[in-house]
This record gives C-alpha cells, sequence and structure tokens, in this order.
C-alpha cells in the first residue's frame, strides 16, 4: 500500500498529549501498568500489542470513560485526568469504537449532525423556535456536516439509516461523526477492524487525509501490522499492561522483545520501508 | 463579432447574449451551486490565460480524465479558444490504455479531477514524452506532492490573470482567430476489433449534426440536463458541450457516479441521452425493486404494466385501442405510470434518446409504455455522434429513425450503411491507411453496420456488417438480435451468441450479479461467491428457462441450442467488451474457443482457463470446469407463465 506525500514536519518538542505513569486495575487484573506515553501535535501514533494488552483501557483513560487509579494525563497544558468524557470531548478530544457505536436508527447525516452537538450554543428554547442564532448556527453545523460528507465520500448515503449499511460503510460514518466534534486529537480503536484489504486501504487513505488537511493528531489502534507500519510517525507496544517498546515503526520491526511478544518468535518480519 | 462558428466563439455569444442564465449546475457539498454562462467564460478565459501563459499554443492537445465537473469542462473550452484540442479519456481506462492514448494523442497538458487520476498519470510519466503540466481539480490528498510539472487549477487562473494583464485581449483575439474547420476534439473509439483510434473532429462536425438535431427536435434554451456519462464518449461531447453551446440550456453534473439515480429525480431532466446500457439497467434495478415490493403492490404493477405495453403495442400497429383499454390507461397513469416516471427521474422529460448500440425492442417499448418518449438515435463516432433520429410519431424499435437534414445515406451492395455528412471526421489521428479504408472512394463513410431503408424512409440497422452470420444449412441470423432478446430477461447480464457456419445457434451467458443475487435469496439458494452461484445447477435451470422463453420468440432455425453460463462478468479490463459495453465479440470467440468447440463437440463438461484482470492491473489465470446446459429447442417453451394482465385481458375478451 503505497501511500506518497511527506507529511507536514512535526516540531520535536511540541507534545500534545502526555501521559505519565498511568495504571488501572480491574479487581484483581491490571489492564494498564505505568505506562508513559508522549504524542507530538499532528503525528499519527499507533498503539499496537496482543488481545487483552491494554491497549482500549489507555484509550479509554484518555478520553475520560475510565478513571485512572494512578498517573496524570495532561492534554494542551491542561491536566484531564479526573475530568468527565463531555469535558475532554469539549477540549477537542473525539473518538471511535471498536464496536461501532452509531445510533442505528438515525441517519447518517442526524449520525454527524449530533457529533456537531458539542460546539452547539443555542438553548433548547431558541433551537425549538428556531430563530436567530440557532438557524444560523444550524445552518452553519450543516455545512460542515457537508464538508465532511464530502471528504469522506458519503454524498450518496446522506438520508440512508446506518443501521442498513455494510460494516465498512458503518466504520466511515462512526469517523465522520467522530470528526464532526472539529478534534485536535482523534482516537481510533481498531478502525480498520474486519474489514476486507479494500476498505482498509480506503480507510488508511481517510486517516491520512485527515492528518493533512486538518492536521489532527491521530492515535491508532491497529491489529493489521502493514498498516500500522505504513502511516505511522511513531509506535508504542504495549503487553500484558505494560509498555515494552516505542519508537519509528523501522525500530519496532527490528525490537527483539516486540518481535517475541507480539508477532511470535521466529517470525522476525523481514525490513520494510515505513 | 462576427456570427459565431467555433464552440469558443459560441461560449462568448452566450456569455454576451444569455450571460445570466445558468449555464452549469453541479451539486456540491450537497447543494446545487449554478454557474452563469459570463462565469462559464471567465474560468475558461483565466484557464486560457493560464495554459498560454504555460506555453499552451495552437494545436496542442489537452486530455481531461475525471467525471463531468465543471472544471473539466472548462479546461476543455480554454484549449479550444487557443485553437487547441480537446482530448478526454475514460477516467476507468487502465493504466496501459490510459497511457496509450495519452501519447498517441501527444498530450501536452493533463487535467486531473482529484489525486487518484493524478496518481495514475505520474505513473505513466515516463512513457508520456510530450507531457508536461498536469493540472488537478480536487486537492485532496495533493498538499505535499510538490513536483514542478503539477499544479492546481486556481494556481493555473492565477498565473493566468497576471498573463492576462501583460497581454490584454490575448484569449478574446484568439477566438476571434479559430476557423470552424479547426480541429476541436479527439475522440478516442473503444474500437470493438483493435487498438483505440483517434478520431479528428472540427468544430464544424460536432456543430452541424447538434444544429440539425435541436432544429428537428425543438430543443430549447429552457432545457435541462444531466450530464453523467463519461466525457469521453462522443454523446457526452455533442449533448453537453456542442449542443449546450449552440442553446444554452442547463447542463447539470451529478454529485458523484452514485447518486445519479437521486440527482435524476431531484433535478427532472427534460432531455436525455444515454446508451442501451444504462436503460437496461435502469429497467432490471426497477424489477429487482419490484420484486421486492408486496404482493399486492406487485400485482398492481404487472397489470397496469400489461396494460400499457399493450396499448403500446395496438399504436404499433396502427389500430384503434378499445376504449376498456384507454380507460385502465387512465387509471395507470395516476397511480402506476407517473410515479414510476417520477421514481426514474424523467418525470419532467421532454424526449430522451438512446444511441451507441440497439437497444432490446422489449426494453424499448417498456419505457415507451410507461409514457417516457424514449427514442432511438444512430450514429458514429466519426460522424460526430449522430446521423439519424426518429420523428415524434414515427418512433419504432426496429428502426433508428430519419436520417437528420444535410446528410444523406446509402446501402452499399454488400448491405453496408453508408453516410455522407457535414459530420464526417477528418480522419484518424495518424493514420491515414485506416482513414482511407473507412471511407469510400466518394467520400461517403462505411459504418460497419449492416442495415436498409424501408419504404417510409426510415434507417433500420439490422447488425454489424462482419456479424451478420449464415448457420451450416444456409439460415442467416443477426447475433445481435438474438443477444438483445435474451438481454431482456433481468437474470442475464450479458450475451454472446455464436453460430457461423455452424449447425446451430448457441450462447454464453453472463448473469446479473444483482438480479441473480436476489433470485438465489428468494430461493434459500446458499453459495459463497459469485464464481460459486454462476456454476449451480439452479442458475442453469434458471438460464435454461429464460433462454427458452426468448427461444419463443425466435424463428426455428435461429433458437439457442446449447449455452454455457460464465462464471464471471464480462469485463473491459479483460477487454471482452468496450468501454461503452460493447461485446468485442471475435476476441470473446478467441478467448473461449474451448467453450465454442464444446457446444459443437456436443461435450457436457468444459475446463476453461481465462484470464482476469485485477483493478491494479494484475492477471491471474482462473482455471474452472463449467458445464454446458441444453435446451430443448424444438419443445413449446414451459413455465412461461402469461403475466397476470394478459390472462386477465384474454378472460375479458372471451
Amino acid at each position: 500500500m503505497a501511500i506518497g506525500g511527506a507529511r507536514p514536519a512535526t516540531a520535536p518538542d511540541d507534545v500534545q498529549l502526555s501521559v505519565t505513569g498511568v495504571s488501572k486495575r480491574f479487581g484483581g487484573v491490571r489492564a494498564v501498568e505505568e505506562v508513559s506515553i508522549a504524542v507530538r501535535r499532528g503525528a499519527v501514533a499507533s498503539i499496537i500489542g496482543p488481545n487483552g494488552a491494554g491497549k482500549t483501557s489507555l484509550l479509554n483513560m484518555i478520553s475520560g470513560f475510565y478513571r485512572p487509579d494512578s498517573g496524570t494525563i495532561v492534554f494542551e497544558g491542561r491536566d484531564t485526568t479526573h475530568l468527565r468524557p463531555a469535558e475532554i470531548a469539549a477540549m477537542g478530544i473525539a473518538r471511535t469504537f471498536q464496536n461501532i457505536a452509531l445510533f442505528s436508527g438515525m441517519t447518517v447525516l442526524d449520525n454527524i449532525m449530533l457529533g456537531r452537538h458539542v460546539r452547539m450554543k443555542a438553548g433548547v428554547l431558541s433551537s425549538f423556535i428556531y430563530w436567530g442564532l440557532a438557524q444560523k448556527e444550524e445552518v452553519a453545523h450543516r455545512a460542515r456536516a457537508e464538508e465532511l460528507i464530502d471528504f469522506l465520500e458519503l454524498q450518496d448515503l446522506r438520508k440512508q439509516q446506518t443501521s442498513a449499511l455494510a460494516y465498512g460503510l458503518r466504520k466511515r460514518v462512526e469517523l465522520a461523526r467522530a470528526l464532526a466534534l472539529d478534534p485536535k486529537l482523534l482516537l481510533l480503536d481498531e478502525p480498520m477492524g474486519g474489514m476486507n484489504q479494500e476498505e482498509k486501504e480506503d480507510m488508511a487513505r481517510y486517516i491520512l487525509d485527515v492528518n493533512e488537511q486538518w492536521g489532527t493528531t491521530i492515535i491508532l489502534i491497529e491489529h493489521d501490522m502493514a498498516v500500522v507500519m505504513d502511516i505511522s510517525d511513531h509506535v508504542t507496544v504495549l503487553d500484558r499492561g505494560r509498555k515494552i517498546a516505542e519508537g519509528t515503526p523501522a525500530e519496532i520491526q527490528r525490537n527483539p522483545a516486540v518481535i517475541e511478544a507480539y508477532l511470535g518468535v521466529g517470525h522476525a518480519p523481514g525490513e520494510r520501508a515505513a | 463579432m462576427s456570427e459565431a462558428r467555433t464552440l469558443p466563439q459560441l461560449l462568448r455569444r452566450n456569455a454576451e447574449t444569455i450571460a445570466d442564465r445558468t449555464a452549469l449546475r453541479e451539486k456540491d457539498l450537497g447543494i446545487w451551486q449554478p454557474y452563469s454562462w459570463r462565469q462559464y467564460w471567465e474560468e475558461a478565459r483565466d484557464f486560457a490565460l493560464g495554459l498560454a501563459a504555460a506555453g499552451f499554443a495552437r494545436g496542442d492537445k489537452l486530455s481531461v480524465i475525471g467525471e463531468n465537473r465543471p472544471r473539466l469542462y472548462f479546461a476543455q473550452l480554454a484549449a479550444q479558444c487557443l485553437g487547441g484540442i480537446a482530448v478526454p479519456v475514460y477516467q476507468d481506462a487502465i493504466a496501459s490504455e490510459l497511457a496509450y492514448v495519452l501519447d498517441h494523442a501527444e498530450t501536452s497538458v493533463v487535467i486531473a479531477e482529484n489525486q487518484e487520476q493524478v496518481d495514475k498519470v505520474l505513473s505513466l510519466q515516463s512513457r508520456l514524452p510530450h507531457l508536461k503540466l498536469i493540472v488537478y481539480d480536487d486537492p485532496r490528498g495533493l498538499n505535499n506532492y510538490d513536483l514542478p510539472l503539477l499544479k492546481s487549477f486556481e494556481a493555473m487562473q492565477t498565473a493566468g490573470r497576471a498573463f492576462g494583464t501583460a497581454h490584454p485581449g490575448y484569449v478574446e483575439t484568439a477566438v476571434e482567430a479559430g476557423s470552424e474547420d479547426d480541429l476541436a476534439l479527439f475522440s478516442y473509439t473503444s474500437g470493438t476489433t483493435s487498438r483505440p483510434k483517434g478520431v479528428m473532429l472540427s468544430h464544424a462536425n460536432l456543430l452541424i449534426p447538434a444544429a440539425a438535431l435541436a432544429a428537428g427536435e425543438g430543443i430549447r434554451l429552457r432545457e435541462e440536463h444531466l450530464a453523467y456519462l463519461p466525457m469521453a464518449w462522443i454523446g457526452t461531447s455533442l449533448v453537453s458541450i456542442a449542443l449546450h453551446m449552440q442553446i444554452g440550456f442547463t447542463c447539470n453534473f451529478p454529485e458523484k457516479p452514485e447518486t445519479v439515480q437521486r440527482d435524476l429525480r431531484e433535478l427532472g431532466p427534460t432531455i436525455g441521452l444515454a446508451p442501451p446500457r444504462f436503460w437496461e439497467n435502469t429497467l432490471t434495478e426497477g424489477m429487482v425493486q419490484a420484486a421486492d415490493a408486496s404482493p399486492l403492490k406487485r400485482r398492481i404493477f404487472e397489470f397496469f404494466r400489461g396494460v400499457a405495453e399493450r396499448v403500446e403495442q395496438t399504436k404499433a400497429e396502427d389500430k384503434p385501442v378499445p376504449l376498456h383499454l384507454r380507460l385502465l390507461r387512465l387509471v395507470g397513469e395516476a397511480i402506476v405510470y407517473a410515479p414510476i416516471r417520477d421514481r426514474l427521474g424523467w418525470r419532467r422529460a421532454r424526449v430522451v434518446y438512446t444511441g451507441g448500440a440497439p437497444l432490446g425492442a422489449d426494453v424499448f417499448r417498456f419505457f415507451r409504455a410507461f409514457g417516457i418518449n424514449l427514442k432511438q438515435v444512430y450514429g458514429a463516432t466519426e460522424l460526430s455522434g449522430l446521423c439519424s433520429v426518429q420523428a415524434d410519431g414515427e418512433v419504432d424499435p426496429d428502426t433508428v429513425g430519419r436520417i437528420l437534414d444535410g446528410m444523406e445515406v446509402r446501402i452499399a451492395e454488400d448491405g453496408e450503411v453508408l453516410v455522407r455528412s457535414a459530420g464526417i471526421f477528418q480522419g484518424y489521428y495518424k493514420q491515414p491507411e485506416a482513414t482511407q479504408e473507412s471511407l469510400t472512394e466518394d467520400g461517403w463513410l462505411k459504418t460497419g453496420d449492416a442495415g436498409f431503408v424501408d419504404r417510409r424512409g426510415q434507417l433500420t440497422i439490422i447488425d454489424r456488417a462482419r456479424d451478420v452470420g449464415k448457420l451450416a444449412d444456409g439460415t442467416s441470423f443477426a447475433p445481435q438480435f438474438i443477444e438483445n432478446k435474451l438481454k431482456f430477461s433481468p437474470y442475464v447480464g450479458e450475451a454472446v451468441v455464436f453460430g457461423d457456419a455452424r449447425p446451430f445457434v448457441s450462447a454464453i451467458v453472463a448473469i446479473d450479479p444483482t438480479t441473480v443475487g436476489k433470485w438465489a435469496e428468494r430461493q434459500r439458494l446458499a453459495y459463497t461467491s459469485f464464481q460459486d452461484l454462476c456454476t449451480r445447477p439452479e442458475v442453469r435451470d434458471l438460464v435454461r428457462d429464460e433462454i427458452r422463453k426468448c427461444n419463443a420468440m425466435l424463428p426455428e432455425a435461429t433458437r439457442i441450442h446449447r449455452f454455457l453460463v460464465l462464471n464471471k462478468e464480462f469485463d473491459a479490463d479483460d477487454d471482452e467488451i468496450t468501454r461503452t459495453r460493447k461485446i468485442r465479440r471475435r476476441f470473446v470467440a478467441d478467448k473461449y474457443a474451448v467453450a465454442i468447440d464444446g457446444f459443437y463437440g456436443g461435450a457436457g463438461d468444459i475446463e476453461l482457463s481465462a484470464e482476469i484482470t485485477y483493478e491494479d492491473g494484475r492477471k491471474v489465470i482462473l482455471h474452472s470446469t463449467l458445464a454446458i446446459g441444453d435446451v430443448d429447442a424444438t419443445a413449446p417453451p414451459p413455465g412461461i407463465r402469461l403475466p397476470l394482465a394478459e390472462a386477465a385481458l384474454a378472460a375479458e375478451t372471451r
């Protein structure tokens, strides 16, 4: 999958999100232990690891779904460790879910408009009367939703109920809804899970385009190594709740600990240009 | 300004006389965005200035690759403003085809719709020595490409405006200097037999048939047209450029190919032109939807469909329509025909045309029966796309209408249709021998079609002249005629019929994945893939029944005796069919020689090795064992149910 074009260079010290020593336990299970990661503004950072390594738990702590037992999360200079998910969303962190979480009885357009809700200011009453600010706002938000529909090529599906869509398309709608938040940081939990090769390539393309067009920082959990190595600037490897390695895709592919834990012994991949 | 005789001169005229009328309309971000004639001219002019600044000169060629987009039209007109030639290419062409056309045409500037097309052209760069500039419309994904030969459309226009300040009146002067005999367009024919040939057409070539059509059919300024067919198709250049410039109506572009059906419905075009494939697909989709409807609705639909077809049939036979049928038709108009026309998007259509290949009489009648004024046109790329059209009141599925004013038709001794007109092309680019072969000594174009002119002066096309064959016993048969009968079945996607110098007729059938898929669903027939579905004995039985129905409509001698259900669709990437969806009969005959040997050698199963091409150009050989089906061609076709309506009517008359 050759996806060309160098992306804008990020300043090495412009850290947008820093996670420091976070841990999370569920009963006796240590889901995440003392994990620290730093993500630069405008980067595409991937988190990989075997099932149960704590990837989704880590993402859930960043988005405020879980509260860490210890450690801190700082986004754009502000400590978000103990903020509620809605407050974190309002700061510009959006996410998609491993198991698609769309409103299935609603249309594609309505799902995307819903994603803009956090950006809407008009109150219940003025929205109901649909006058002045509320109307202007609705038009502006609809315009933005149309931009996203155009960007993700969903024009033919605007008025379709999401429940009637194919799996790959629902994933795309979910991405659109996350983008409707105008996020500065986008968390994607297995955006390509269950997709065929063509759909994966399309999704990889969209992710890179989002990153390029709006400079959105991306944190990606993905199992398809070819995709991860192809589109990431930085890869973090988790195993049983601990960070065992991090670095550029090339470094990760050479790392013996990673090969053992994740890719399996004796299954060293050949050198790939990333 | 003297009388406008070239496309750019017409554009300028429109920008003055009907400056504020909408010339183009594109659906973008969910809203129809209009461009006035003044804007059309200004956009084209600024781009022409940009081209001039980049060294584009008289006789240079510019290619557009992409869907119908305003900017691709601006660019073509801009090139023509400067005396250049537009060479639109098929956007779905695979790399090798594209490289051949761009190189052969010596295109120096390519206008690519988006990154996908830019990447495709860049990958061919080493094979395109004449290429100097690639301009893109949609910048998405291209921001970091930093290549000297790659420019955005805006950048070209900005550079153009600067150039324009330094050279006032540059484009206007160039437009004035243009002559109707200048070359305007190279249209590469998809070629059912050989490599594409570049048909050279002048401004006059394009404008004269368009003018004849406009005059004969009363095309008006108020028309709305939706351009959704490939820009490289000659029909698009004829209607969306030549006719459009001449009349000044509004030409609309769909949001994207998948939304055409909805855009049609939103817009309600008043005129339309599409090849048979489009009408066949529309009918098939309609049938699929009808099959999904509730039993009551389905019965109502079937009943009124029968009424409409019977009325149409009676009219065609010049007999008076009985009163009860007329009354039923009125009811049908209210509850079935009008709503269906609305759904199909042709509610406001005054006239729509089918052309480019023959359309099966049954498909044709279906649309007419439902009140859509569908008419056949006939032409060839070498004739700028058009030489005959059916007049209102003379519509007949078997003819292609009357030759247009100012054109002449003659039938050669061997039955080939010859045409002389001002639309006749200026030759094939860089192929003088081929040009010579295509014309008679006294300048008539050999169309390659066999046909005749009937007593009423209607031209009738039988088939491609070289395809009309004779069975071993001397019975002549036209393969296309039989294939069109077969294709009326919603389950048959494509069919190729053989029988020349053979004892009987046989057919290779490619099933329609949508309808057969639905059918399998209803039958609770489990299958893993399209290939698997094709090889199911149940599907073979289904196709056999369809062939029997088709046989019932054919003379006994030319009925289909044996058939093969192919385990793939015919694909332009495999060269089996052209980009305009015409079967490349000879190629198919060679490729599936094993099957044909099997038909006439009495084999039951055949081992087929077929090469298929993936979208990225990779080729693999597909090995499979397929079973040949037999049809008892003498027995009366079983399983033909009288359509409900006909049964009802039969009961009534008793």
